[in-house]
């Protein structure tokens, strides 16, 4: 889909443990500061990206219930649930909603909310599981960092990296994480402390793994015609798209490919009319590190097997040749699991308006983010541009 | 007893889950430093082990030896006293991981650790009489013993299946005859919702094992006209590694022909499947013709007794699936620590 | 909080006997079971119990487990080739982490899955183990 909408407007909170908010309270914070951002501006629709709060929270229906809380009335209110994609893919709905309707109809607002601290980690552990496909993760009780610890073993067995390697992805995520004011973890670490925190499925230690954290982050959109208008940044979506792929990754006759963002990641860029080596800065989705490394493989950065070396020389941090995950990652940042992709789009945004602070990338003129489900079930890629 | 027609073993299995736990590392735990313990080690099985997952292995072992498809059985009966659940056959569970369809019976047996040959008693019956055409009795048990209890050191996991059929070329054995003797002798029980058994010590010994062992054997001999010179090989339920040696001496019987089928000293009493164990750890060595006394017993109490001969079927079908001695060599030692949290888990 | 009495009930067929799909029309084997055939797109496929042996590919060991099986921490998850060519991950027991290396020969096993507390039902299903072999005059250990 090319050139679907632009954005007026972002805002959200920090990634964290919020005792004090609910569920509902983050989505609000998030969505009333990028309403403020946008100026304000009338809103006919509203999507909300979660992936569990009937379990976690116990709340459910969380777009109608916004709706009302934010008092937008009578507005079309859309819940988009898709695990850890639900935020990038309530975006891609909140797209297709502006190119269907046009100039002068209202702004869309998408926003991705998930609070995963009312439960204890093991239950975190448990509905993580469900997003897979859960013949197979409930009867093996694999979890996800077991299928990336299964992946690791893999790819280390198979390409040689150690996993003292392979975590240097992670530690990039953290330096980038230090500038970021709604970073979860804004300290940089070294890999001996990520390779001294516990085994969470072997080789996988905790801290390869995403914090559990609460967050929630929106976005305003409309009309690219009438964008600087109501902005004086205004960010251009270029391409929206998304794509599924075989969920159980040990049924991809290539077990290191993800087919979902392969095919996301060619149809936005053709949508967007641009090349790999045009996009400046990449948002990726490292659910452990080696994930993060095969995404740089399946985009294009590196060949099959070499995407860690690419992470050891440093060419990924911000000024070098392809910056990633420039305001902290999944990992640094955090990933709160329906929020995760918005997050995604508010840092791009940030990015290509110049407000991206010591994280700057110099000359950001296009960004690329990609959200995934667990391994790969479904992918979102988003091409962002600087608006004219 | 003989059914109207006469019945065989068409195939047998059994199963014993890897860990083990030495008599003397319990005996460390209680102060008892390697004096007159009744057994070397026994079999406990693992934590998401129960009665009911040793049964199916035992079983499919036996219908692998039968050669028969499951869909054949008529009936699937399990004796056990570590039934998972005290109402829900475990038999449903075992002949659906089968295949074996529902056109069967099923049913869970009770009797102490006879429950096992107690099925036996059934399946000739039913097999006998025409009214199925393959029956299978397992006997399979995860015992439970009390921590400090003497019972602690032998009370072990372990199955034995066995698949019943008419007599025929294809069985491995035909029972040639069978008795049993019962009485209302409260050696040891366990009354419903309590965790562990309870036993009367010495008591369970003459007035109990041996006067229903001894008088069943007897009762067999005399109805098939036998002596214990005509046996090749005898089985009995194990408690441990006296009673049955001297079960088999006041029988006159030489220690020699219990060799194969003793297995306690080193699995431990697997309750319902000690004697059918037994009988499967002989089977593995007996030769077409070879004449087998088997005498199990449960608490409560009772003996059944068996006369099998053996024909040559056995030397084809024996190596179908694993002999005995290759789950006895199966092993992994655990530490009471693990123990108590295994067996914690049991009791769920 | 676990799965109910209907969902686990409709799956026990195929938990117990280890099941996948075939292709009616081109043979291709699925686990798990599919309705649609990935290869040929035909919707002719049939339920077919699927081998109990196969190979280790590659394990890892949960230690931070679900808090449905946290009493079984730390246990073992294996990704296991079947002889009919289906990756199947699976607990693989029996066994400590150091036994196991990737070609070794697993076979299935039932096993008790969960169960739904003390006084709730109990969930059975395949694992695998390393294959027990043995040999007519004496038997190898099996691990």
């Amino acid at each position: 889909m090319r050139e679907p909408a632009a954005i007026i407007g972002v805002g959200c909170t920090r990634v964290g443990e919020h005792w004090e908010s609910s569920v509902l309270d983050l989505a609000v914070e998030a969505c009333l500061r990028a309403l403020e951002d946008a100026g304000n501006p009338p809103v006919r629709a509203l999507y909300v990206g979660n992936a569990a709060s009937e379990i976690l929270n116990e709340q459910g229906n969380l777009a109608a219930l916004l709706a009302d809380v934010l008092a937008l009335e009578g507005v079309k209110a859309v819940e988009v649930r898709a695990g850890d994609a639900s935020g990038a893919l309530a975006f891609h709905q909140a797209c297709l909603d502006v190119a269907a309707h046009g100039p002068g109809e209202g702004a869309v607002l998408a926003c991705g909310v998930e609070k995963m601290t009312d439960v204890l980690a093991p239950e975190v552990e448990r509905v993580g599981m469900l997003f897979e496909d859960a013949r197979c993760t409930f009867h093996s009780g694999i979890t996800i960092p077991g299928l990336c610890a299964l992946l690791t073993r893999l790819y280390m067995d198979a390409f040689g990296p150690s996993y003292e390697d392979i975590v240097l992805f992670a530690v990039n995520d953290h330096r980038n994480a230090v500038n970021n004011p709604c970073a979860q973890y804004p300290f940089p670490i070294k890999p001996e402390t990520i390779m001294g925190s516990p085994i969470v499925a072997d080789p996988i230690r905790l801290f390869d793994t995403p914090g559990i954290g609460d967050g929630a982050a929106a976005a305003v959109l409309c009309a690219p015609e009438e964008a600087p208008k109501l902005s004086d940044t205004p960010v251009v979506v270029r391409a929206s798209e998304v794509a599924s792929g075989r969920m159980n990754f040990c049924e991809r006759e290539d077990m290191f490919s993800i087919g979902s963002l392969r095919a996301a990641a060619k149809r936005a860029l053709e949508a967007a009319g641009v090349s790999i080596k045009d996009v400046s800065f990449f948002e990726v989705h490292n659910t452990t590190s080696v994930v993060g490394i095969l995404a740089l493989e399946e985009l294009g950065l590196a060949e099959r097997g070499e995407g860690w070396r690419l992470v050891k020389e440093e060419r990924i941090a911000i000024g070098a040749d392809w910056p990633v995950n420039t305001m902290g990652g999944l990992k640094g940042r955090g990933h709160p699991w329906g929020a995760t992709g918005l997050y995604q789009i508010v840092e791009a945004t940030w990015q290509l308006r110049g407000e991206a602070g010591k994280n700057q990338v110099e000359g950001a003129q296009v960004g690329l983010t990609h959200n995934m489900s667990g391994l790969g079930s479904l992918s979102c890629v988003h091409i962002l541009a600087r608006g004219r | 007893m003989k059914p109207l027609r006469p019945v065989g073993i068409v195939g047998y299995g059994a199963y014993i889950p890897v860990y083990r736990i030495k008599a003397s590392e319990i005996g460390r735990m209680w102060g008892n430093e390697g004096c007159g313990l009744p057994i070397v080690e026994k079999a406990v099985a693992g934590p998401d082990e129960d009665m009911t997952t040793i049964a199916y292995e035992a079983a499919r072992y036996a219908l692998a030896r039968a050669g028969v498809s499951p869909r054949e059985i008529g009936a699937v009966y399990i004796g056990s006293e570590s039934k998972p659940y005290a109402v829900k056959p475990s038999g449903t569970i075992v002949a659906e991981a089968l295949g074996a369809g529902s056109h069967l019976l099923a049913a869970d047996y009770e009797f102490a650790c006879k429950a096992g040959t107690e099925a036996f008693q059934t399946c000739i019956g039913l097999v006998g009489s025409g009214m199925v055409r393959y029956a299978m009795a397992i006997g399979a048990d995860t015992a439970q013993g009390r921590p400090a209890d003497d019972l602690e050191y032998t009370a072990a996991s372990g199955g034995a299946a066995f698949v019943f059929g008419l007599k025929s070329k294809d069985t491995v054995a035909y029972v040639e005859g069978s008795c049993s003797y019962t009485t209302d002798t409260a050696d040891f029980w366990r009354r419903a919702g309590q965790p562990y058994p309870r036993h009367f010590g010495r008591f369970t010994g003459e007035p109990a094992y041996f006067r229903h062992v001894i008088t069943a054997a007897k009762m067999l001999m005399e109805e098939l006209g036998l002596g214990p010179e005509d046996f090749d090989w005898v089985v009995f339920h194990q408690p441990n590694a006296k009673f049955p040696v001297k079960a088999a001496k006041k029988l006159g019987i030489p220690k020699e022909k219990l060799e194969p089928g003793l297995l306690v000293p080193i699995i431990g009493n697997t309750y319902s499947a000690s004697s059918p164990l037994g009988l499967a750890a002989t089977l593995d060595v007996a030769k077409p013709g070879d004449r087998i006394l088997m005498v199990s017993y449960g608490s409560g109490a009772g003996s059944d007794a068996f006369s099998f001969i053996v024909q040559d079927a056995i030397e084809e079908k024996r190596p179908l699936a694993p002999p005995v001695r290759a789950f006895v060599q199966r092993k992994k030692y655990i530490d009471y620590a693990t123990y108590v949290r295994f067996r914690g888990k049991l009791l769920r | 909080m676990g799965m109910g009495v209907p969902r686990f009930w409709r799956e026990i067929p195929h938990k117990y006997r280890l099941m996948g799909s075939r292709c009616r029309r081109c043979g291709a084997v699925y686990h798990p079971r599919r309705p649609v055939c990935r290869r040929c797109g035909s919707r002719e496929l049939e339920d077919v119990p699927l081998s109990g042996r196969g190979r280790l590919l590659a394990f890892t060991v949960i230690r931070r487990a679900p808090s449905d099986l946290d009493e079984y921490k730390p246990y073992i998850v294996g990704l296991v080739e079947l002889e009919d060519g289906v990756r199947v991950l699976s607990q693989i027991v029996d066994c400590t982490p150091a036994d196991l290396k990737p070609g070794m020969e697993l076979e299935a096993t039932p096993r008790r899955i969960r169960a739904h507390g003390p006084a709730g039902v109990i969930e059975y299903g395949y694992k695998f183990r390393p294959a027990i072999k043995w040999e007519p005059e004496g038997a190898e250990e099996g691990s």
